[in-house]
């Protein structure tokens, strides 16, 4: 727990087809979601790699959420079983690196649960919340000069 | 109906279910299984003897709603098209017993085929509409309103079979004695619509067709006629004209739902408040009317999976924007049309139908279509050859090189769905417009947004 109170900073990697669309209509809706998300688009959530998860989380995220179609409704037809079977090993890795598994959310919302993604929204922020802030370690430590610092 | 029967280039396939479909825009393959009608479609002229002659009477619960009965061997209604009749097997006495063939020995053209079976048609197919209707609501379903346990409870549709001349009494409005004239009927709106408890949408055509129930029963019966409605939603040309009609006839409007349907010394007693007197209502009738709305086909999820497409949350196809495109939906060359995408009348689901033919009949006219630009591209010079992105590879669109042991992306099947990027290990393969630098440009941006301070 944290003393002070402060807006967690939360990366959400949305399929273009379903969770894109659900956030879409959640908007034309007139939901109302907490601003701490920032969706980035991805034709497919098996777009995700765990490298670009890990990438957002050492760039100071708090919570990084990867939203896809219901197995069985992916637009690619079997894009998302790679996201399910590949996202679990990555929560599973995140303890593992010093991460809490809390701050990495993969869930399925189609385009017509607006109401669940700003549910899940909701849900998700608060978790993120309780948790102190990401530090941001790698840029504290400024590279030494001549280190080449890989892409990943 | 009976135009496009008879136009030479549509090819009607009555009686058939859709059970695979494949491929993408201008290059759909639908296999398409033609049910066994028992009766061949070449020969039969629609003279209509078997049906006559036929022996065995079941109750039709098609067309009449249970209401009238129909023969063993028939046509759903007299005018369908095409006018080849059917044979339903679980009640013909050759197929339960073996025995009769009355119609084969009727039939003048010897149309009647008992062998035939289920035939099974490929078609290459460019566009594909999906129309394919709605249920209507159970109105058993609402309890408090008593369907199926008051036998003069009825529903809307049984009161525009009675209504109708070709009808099963034959445009007589009868309670289900079928012979007293009710004169006293109560029209329940919103029966399955704008209910939490049920659908929460406005079905849309009920306010309407209740109207002109009101009008028609009151003209046949000389009846008394309430309509208990929430709103009256009369938007359309005309519409409240005939609302402000039917005022004038001296149909009486409580704005009220009814809360129950309670019999009392053989009447029905529906206890409404009447929201604009603000009073409880004991209204005793004769006859009462449900209103029943519309619903998605029970099978809509299945339909949707099949061609590729999305229900939303009623279980309606998904459209791809409800507003900017409400014909097309998010798989090219699939076009919805009517009650199946959400409830409407009729004039609505004419102008989406013609709407959704311009859309494909542009796409045939156009001869070429844009395909994804958004494709896979393979860094040869990274790849190591492992080939984890073609075993990924929902479309099979990368193959392996095997005499310089690299991958490579077949771009006419690329749907530039990115998953082989994602999974990569060597980063070797990326996509178009969604490559590693972008995606983390677009997060680095995103991050900056959030460190900022807010300025108010």
């Amino acid at each position: 727990m944290t003393d002070e109170a402060y807006e967690p900073k939360i990366i959400g990697f949305l399929c273009n087809w379903c969770s894109y669309a659900g956030a879409d209509l959640a908007g034309t809706s007139r939901l109302k979601y907490p601003p701490n998300l920032k969706i980035i688009r991805v034709p497919c959530s098996g777009r995700v790699s765990p490298e670009l998860v890990m990438r957002t989380f050492r760039e100071g995220a708090d919570g990084v959420m990867v939203l896809g179609c219901h197995i069985g409704d992916c637009h690619y037809s079997t894009g998302n079983h790679r996201t399910a079977r590949r996202m679990p090993v990555l929560k599973a890795l995140l303890e593992f690196t010093g991460i809490e598994s809390e701050r990495f959310l993969v869930k399925w919302i189609s385009a017509s649960e607006g109401g669940l993604f700003v549910e899940t929204v909701r849900e998700f922020t608060e978790a993120v919340r309780r948790l102190p802030p990401m530090r941001r370690a790698l840029h504290e430590a400024e590279p030494a000069s001549g280190v080449r610092v890989p892409e990943w | 109906m009976m135009d496009a029967g008879r136009h030479p280039n549509i090819n009607l396939l009555t009686y058939s279910e859709v059970e695979e479909v494949s491929g993408y825009v201008g290059n759909f393959t639908v296999r398409v299984r033609q049910r066994a009608r028992s009766v061949d479609m070449d020969l039969c002229t629609g003279c209509g003897s078997c049906e006559e002659k036929c022996p065995r009477r079941v109750k039709d619960d098609g067309f009449n709603v249970g209401l009238g009965r129909r023969k063993a061997i028939y046509r759903p209604f007299p005018q369908a098209v095409p006018a080849v009749p059917v044979i339903d097997r679980e009640n013909c006495l050759f197929f339960m017993r073996g025995r009769c063939k009355l119609c084969e020995k009727v039939c003048p053209t010897g149309a009647v085929d008992y062998e035939q079976e289920d035939t099974i048609l490929d078609l290459q197919v460019g566009n594909i509409i999906v129309a394919t209707g709605y249920d209507p609501f159970d109105a058993t379903r609402v309890t408090e309103y008593g369907y199926g346990r008051y036998p003069n409870v009825f529903t809307s549709l049984e009161i525009e079979r009675m209504l109708t001349g070709s009808g099963p009494t034959a445009g007589q409005v009868f309670l289900r004695d079928g012979e007293t004239v009710p004169e006293t009927v109560a029209v329940i709106h919103c029966v399955g619509s704008r209910d939490e408890n049920y659908n929460p949408y406005c079905s849309k055509v009920c306010c309407m067709y209740s109207l002109k129930l009101a009008h028609l029963v009151q003209g046949k019966t000389g009846a008394r006629v309430y309509e208990c409605y929430i709103d009256m939603r009369t938007a359309g040309k005309l519409y409240e004209e005939f609302y402000k009609r039917l005022q004038m006839e001296g149909t009486v409007f409580i704005n009220g739902r009814p809360s129950e349907i309670l019999p009392e010394d053989g009447k029905l007693v529906v206890y409404v408040v009447d929201r604009a007197l603000g009073r409880q209502l004991r209204l005793p009738v004769d006859m009462v009317i449900l209103s029943i709305g519309i619903e998605a086909r029970h099978d809509s999820q299945d339909v949707a999976r099949l061609f590729g497409i999305s229900c939303d949350a009623d279980g309606f196809f998904k459209e791809k924007h409800p507003k900017l495109d409400p014909v097309a939906t998010l798989t090219d060359g699939v076009f919805v049309a009517g009650c199946a995408q959400g409830p409407r009348d009729i004039p609505d689901c004419v102008a989406q139908g013609a709407a959704a033919a311009a859309r494909v009949l542009t796409l045939i006219r156009q001869e070429r279509v844009e395909v994804e630009a958004a494709t896979a591209l393979v860094d040869e010079m990274m790849c190591v050859g492992c080939q984890q992105c073609i075993q990924t590879c929902p479309y099979t669109a990368i193959e392996f090189i095997e005499d310089r042991k690299v991958a490579h992306v077949i771009e006419a099947l690329c749907k530039g769905c990115g998953t082989c990027a994602g999974t990569c290990p060597s980063k070797a393969i990326t996509l178009r417009h969604f490559t590693d630098r972008q995606l983390i440009s677009e997060m680095l941006g995103a991050m900056q947004l959030m460190m900022e301070p807010v300025l108010a």
